[in-house]
């Protein structure tokens, strides 16, 4: 007689709880960096919306913007963290970091459409405020590899939320709703900014 | 009647079971307890610097199609094993590639889509393969699983750049190839950014 599946899933279930401790490895700091990565971007607000706000744009732009800025702006942004992690100065960093919220906001905002060139230019220069700032900020004993990795996918999957916010678009309340989202993270911008010269 | 197979929920509990019932996996160069040829294995996916330039390349050759696919999961196994065979009889560290160097160009090529003749995709999946073969080889030499750790290293490349490979090349309608694409950008960036900490 074959057993049944839940006899079979109970089974499975049992040999689970008696799983021994998985002490993979044990070259610390991996699996730490990727989560310290991922955690970084995601803990700034003023990263958060003017990531979102990249997607934001792309998706109110479409192709071939919807998959050139959200593509762009990692890639900036990690040369960005290289120059911080050269020691290259940049000033004005903070700054720039809330000129990038309130532009992009406000371009989704009054729904403007740059040449594409210029939608990538604008998107890659705050790219590297956004890098310099907080690409190079590895807690000790972690990967490196590792932390540089999560803090990109971080910064990837903060586009396409905004790109999925985005899909909202073909209604008209929709369109109205990302014009509303642009106007505030342009206001979100505008605080940062006073928070940066206060 | 006929038979039927595991239901769906028993399935994933077994999965789910199997997945949760690890042996110790002292990844890089520790002993699992399994045997060298599983030291390999798992050494190979534990090591992000030498697992993602396979996965960039595999996915690289998968986005130019079938027949840039069918030659990587060949090419960069046996010329993975070629140069870790040379590592495991060397004495010396040679042949060592930056970590951030595939990252970078792989990814980049990736998120470029650059259109490569399959000879460029083989021969760097022959460059590639050796470099990280050799590192890998000596690893194992000093390490203890020697040639048959490396022997792991080379079938658990070949399992995983044949999926990649595939998934990839079957897989490019609409925004699915620009995701690939997207990936590749993000793998270039952790290299670019990996540089940096190289030169800081």
């Amino acid at each position: 007689m074959r057993p049944s599946s839940a006899t079979r899933a109970f089974t499975a279930a049992s040999l689970a709880a008696l799983a021994p401790g998985a002490f993979a490895h044990v070259q610390s700091g991996q699996a730490a960096g990727f989560v310290t990565g991922f955690l970084h971007p995601v803990s700034g607000l003023d990263h958060v919306l003017a990531m979102a706000a990249v997607g934001l744009w792309g998706a109110q732009l479409g192709a071939p913007a919807i998959w050139v800025l959200p593509i762009t702006f990692p890639i900036v942004m990690a040369f960005g963290g290289f120059l911080g992690l050269l020691g290259v100065p940049l000033p004005g960093v903070e700054v720039g970091i809330a000129a990038s919220a309130i532009l992009l906001g406000t371009a989704v905002m009054t729904e403007r459409r740059p040449p594409l060139y210029a939608a990538a230019a604008l998107v890659g220069f705050f790219a590297i405020f956004h890098g310099h700032a907080h690409a190079t900020e590895l807690p000790p004993g972690q990967s490196a590899l590792l932390y540089s990795l999560g803090f990109v996918v971080a910064t990837g999957c903060l586009h396409a939320i905004g790109i999925a916010i985005g899909a909202v678009r073909p209604w008209p309340t929709g369109r109205i709703a990302l014009r509303i989202a642009g106007g505030g993270v342009g206001l979100a911008g505008l605080f940062f900014l006073w928070r940066a010269f206060a | 009647m006929k038979p039927r197979g595991p239901s769906a929920a028993g399935t994933i509990a077994l999965a789910l079971a199997l997945a949760l019932c690890p042996l110790p996996g002292h990844a890089h160069l520790i002993e699992t307890g399994l045997g060298p040829v599983y030291d390999g294995i798992t050494h190979f996916a534990l090591t992000p610097e030498d697992l993602i330039p396979a996965l960039a390349l595999a996915m690289l050759a998968g986005l130019r199609g079938a027949e840039h696919a069918r030659r990587v999961p060949f090419v960069l196994p046996v010329a993975w094993l070629l140069g870790g065979v040379a590592g495991t009889l060397a004495g010396a560290p040679a042949l060592v590639i930056p970590a951030w160097l595939p990252l970078l160009a792989l990814g980049g090529l990736l998120a470029a889509d650059a259109r490569l003749p399959p000879a460029a995709t083989v021969a760097i999946a022959a460059l590639l393969g050796i470099a990280l073969g050799y590192a890998n080889g000596y690893a194992m030499a000093q390490a203890g699983p020697g040639l048959r750790g490396v022997v792991g290293i080379a079938g658990a490349v070949f399992v995983v750049t044949t999926l990649a490979a595939a998934c990839v090349a079957a897989r490019q309608a609409g925004w699915i190839r620009i995701a690939w694409r997207a990936a590749g950008g993000w793998v270039a960036a952790s290299g670019l950014l990996l540089l940096g900490w190289s030169l800081r």
